[in-house]
C-alpha cells in the first residue's frame, strides 16, 4: 500500500491525515459529551493510526518505475476485502433486526440495540458498506481496463476508498448512539455527510482524469453507468442533505426543508439512491463481468445505450410514487407514477440485453455458479422493476404501502440483484486481482449461490405474504362500516411471516460467511505463489490474442 | 414569473413533454446512426480482447 506511492504522494498523504486529525481533535474538543465529541474521537484515531503506519512503512526508497506498465490494482483488492466484511457485519444485523421482529425481547434492554438504531445500521452497512465498497472496487477496474490506461496517480484512490470507508463508520456508529437526521439511507448528521461530498468529488475527480488519459477512443457503457452513478449521487446526497446544524458542537442538524417539500426532496432522493447507486453502479458492472465472464460480448451495444439514457432521464421523475395519497399535490404523485411504469422499458432493456447475452451460453451458466450469480442477478433485476412499476401505480400501491410486500421488493432487488450481481462480479474478479487460476473452491461457489438463492426466495415469499396479508386486514370492513380487524390482530397475523424471514435472512448471511471465508482461502493461495504481473488474466477468453 | 404551482404544472406538461421527446428521438438517432454501427461493434467487442496491461 504505502510502498506504491511515491515519496510527494506520501508526504501529500501526511499532509492529509494530519488535517484530518486536527480536525478530528477540534470536533472533539467542541463536541465534548455530545456524539460529535465521540465522532471526533473516531477521526482523530483512525488518522493518527494511519499516519503511524504510513511513517512505519515509509523507509524512503521511491516505487519502482516499471509499476506503471500495469494497472494499479492495490485499492481494488482492499475494496473487495471491505465490501465483504462490511457484508458479513450488514446482514447479521439484519438477521437480529428480522429476528427483533419475531422476538422482541432481542434487544436485551440496551438502548443501542432498539428496533430504530439496528435498523439504520443494516441499510448502511449492506448498501454503502457492502455496496459502495463494491461499487468503488469495481469501477476501479472497469474504469482501467476500459480505458488501457493506468490511474493517474496513486494518492487519490486511497483517499477515496478510506475515506468512504471512514463516512460509513461514522454513520453506522453514529446510528448506535442515536445520531440520526431521520432521512432513509440518509441518516448520517451533517459532518458526516460534508465528508463524504468531499471524497465523491475525489472519485469522480479520479474518473474524469483516467478517462481523459484513455488509449481506447470510445468509452466502453459500463464506464457511462458508473459516472452516471457517482455524478447523480453527489447532486442528490448534496440536495438532500441540506440542513443548519444546532452549533459546530453539536451532532444534532435541521434540514433546509419542511412539510411536504421535505418529504418530496427525500423521496426524490431516496428513490435515485436506488435509481443510480443499487442500479446505475451495478448495471456498470453487469456490462462489463457478464460478457467477460461468458465471453461473449454484450448481445446488443445499442440497446445499452438506449436503456442507459432511459434510465438516466426517466428515474429522476419516479421519486415521487413514495408519496401516494399524501399532502402532495395530486399531479406530482401523478407524474411519479407515470415515470415509474415508463421506467419498466430501459429496466427490461438492460435485463433482456443481459439474458440474451446468455442465449447459447446456457450449458456454461449450468456449469459455472459465478455465471449463474450473474444470471440470476439479471432475473431478479427484471422481475423487481417490473414489480416496482406496478407498486407505483396508485391504486395498487394503496394496498402495498406501509406494509411488508414494500420490504419484500426492496429486498428482491437487493439480495436477488444487487447483492447477486456483486458476488457474481467478486467470484470472477478475485483471482484475477490475485493472479490465480480459480477461487480456492468451486464447490463452495455453489454452496453460496444456493443458500443466497433460497435465503432470497424464503424472505420474498413471505415478505409478499405478510404484506398482502397486512394490506387486506387493514382494509376490510364489516357490515357496520368500522375495520374488522384491530392493528394488533394483523401484527399476531404476521408473526410466522417474520420468522420465516429471519431464516431466508440467515440463509443469506450463511452463505456470504461461506463466500469471504473462499475468497479469503484464494487470497492465501495467492500469498504461497509468487505474482505474475504479465498474466492479469490466465483464463481462457473468445479472442485471446486479439488487438495485439 | 413567479414559480407557483399553475406555473410548473403549464411547464411540466409542455416543455418537460417536449424536450423528453426530443432526447428520445436525439438517442435513438444517436443508437441507431449507421456510420456508428462500427464504433459499437468494436466497442462490443473491444472488452473481451486481452488486458492484462495498460497500453502505450
Amino acid at each position: 500500500m504505502v510502498s506504491q506511492l511515491t515519496p510527494g504522494e506520501r508526504i501529500a498523504a501526511l499532509i492529509t491525515l494530519i488535517l484530518l486529525a486536527v480536525i478530528g481533535l477540534f470536533m472533539a474538543a467542541a463536541g465534548r459529551a455530545d456524539p460529535l465529541g465521540a465522532h471526533g474521537f473516531v477521526v482523530l484515531l483512525s488518522s493518527t493510526g494511519l499516519i503511524f503506519l504510513l511513517l512505519s512503512k515509509s523507509n524512503g526508497t521511491p516505487p519502482d518505475p516499471a509499476r506503471l506498465l500495469q494497472y494499479y490494482d492495490d485499492p481494488t483488492k482492499l475494496g473487495i476485502i471491505l465490501s465483504m466484511i462490511w457484508a458479513v457485519f450488514g446482514l447479521f444485523i439484519g438477521v437480529w433486526v428480522a429476528s427483533l421482529l419475531a422476538w422482541p425481547d432481542l434487544t436485551f434492554d440496551a438502548a443501542w440495540a432498539s428496533f430504530g438504531r439496528l435498523r439504520p445500521v443494516h441499510t448502511t452497512s449492506v448498501i454503502f458498506g457492502f455496496g459502495g465498497n463494491a461499487l468503488i472496487a469495481t469501477s476501479l477496474h472497469v474504469l482501467q481496463r476500459t480505458s488501457r490506461a493506468r490511474l493517474p496517480e496513486q494518492f487519490s484512490p486511497w483517499f477515496v476508498l478510506l475515506g468512504y470507508n471512514l463516512f460509513c463508520i461514522l454513520a453506522v456508529s453514529g446510528y448506535f448512539l442515536g445520531v440520526t437526521q431521520s432521512k432513509e439511507y440518509a441518516e448520517a448528521e451533517w459532518y458526516a455527510d460534508i465528508w463524504l461530498v468531499i471524497v465523491w468529488v475525489v472519485y469522480f475527480g479520479i474518473y474524469i482524469r483516467t478517462l481523459a488519459r484513455r488509449q481506447e477512443p470510445h468509452i466502453y457503457v459500463a464506464n457511462w453507468y458508473y459516472m452516471a452513478f457517482i455524478l447523480v449521487v453527489a447532486m442528490l446526497h448534496i440536495v438532500n442533505n441540506l440542513a443548519i446544524p444546532v452549533s459546530m458542537g453539536h451532532a444534532k442538524s435541521y434540514s433546509a426543508f419542511s412539510g411536504v417539500q421535505d418529504a418530496m426532496t427525500q423521496w426524490w432522493y431516496g428513490h435515485n439512491a436506488v435509481a443510480f447507486f443499487l442500479t446505475a453502479g451495478f448495471l456498470g458492472m453487469m456490462y462489463y463481468y457478464l460478457p467477460k465472464r461468458a465471453e461473449r460480448p454484450i448481445f446488443s451495444y445499442r440497446l445499452s445505450i438506449i436503456s442507459f439514457w432511459g434510465i438516466t432521464f426517466m428515474y429522476m421523475w419516479a421519486g415521487s410514487h413514495h408519496l401516494h395519497y399524501t399532502a402532495l399535490p395530486h399531479w406530482v404523485q401523478t407524474l411519479g407514477m407515470s415515470f415509474s411504469i415508463v421506467l419498466l422499458v430501459p429496466s427490461w432493456a438492460s435485463a433482456g440485453n443481459a439474458l440474451a447475452t446468455l442465449n447459447g451460453a446456457w450449458h456454461r451458466v449450468r456449469d459455472d455458479a459465478t455465471l449463474r450469480f450473474m444470471m440470476v442477478a439479471a432475473v431478479f433485476y427484471g422481475l423487481t422493476t417490473f414489480e416496482g412499476s406496478f407498486m407505483a401505480i396508485r391504486p395498487v400501491n394503496s394496498l402495498s404501502h406501509y406494509t411488508d410486500w414494500t420490504i419484500g421488493h426492496v429486498h428482491a432487488g437487493a439480495l436477488g440483484w444487487v447483492a447477486m450481481i456483486t458476488f457474481g462480479t467478486f467470484y470472477c474478479l478475485v483471482p484475477w486481482m490475485w493472479k490465480q487460476e480459480r477461487i480456492y473452491s468451486p464447490k463452495l461457489v455453489e454452496w453460496h449461490f444456493w443458500l443466497a438463492l433460497s435465503g432470497t426466495i424464503v424472505y420474498v415469499f413471505a415478505m409478499w405474504n405478510s404484506g398482502i396479508i397486512q394490506g387486506l386486514m387493514w382494509r376490510t370492513y364489516n357490515e357496520s362500516g368500522t375495520l374488522t380487524y384491530s392493528f394488533l390482530e394483523s401484527l399476531v397475523a404476521m408473526e410466522p411471516y417474520y420468522i420465516a424471514r429471519a431464516f431466508g435472512g440467515f440463509l443469506f448471511l450463511a452463505g456470504a460467511v461461506v463466500g469471504s471465508y473462499n475468497i479469503w482461502m484464494t487470497i492465501r493461495m495467492a500469498r504461497g505463489v509468487p505474482a505474475t504481473p504479465m498474466d492479469d488474466l490466465p483464463v481462457s477468453r473468445l479472442a485471446p490474442e486479439a488487438g495485439e | 414569473m413567479i414559480a407557483d404551482h399553475e406555473t410548473l404544472v403549464a411547464i411540466a406538461k409542455s416543455w418537460g413533454l417536449f424536450y423528453l421527446i426530443a432526447m428520445s428521438i436525439g438517442v435513438l438517432l444517436y443508437a441507431f446512426w449507421p456510420r456508428n454501427r462500427k464504433r459499437f461493434e468494436k466497442a462490443k467487442m473491444s472488452i473481451l480482447e486481452k488486458d492484462d496491461r495498460p497500453w502505450h
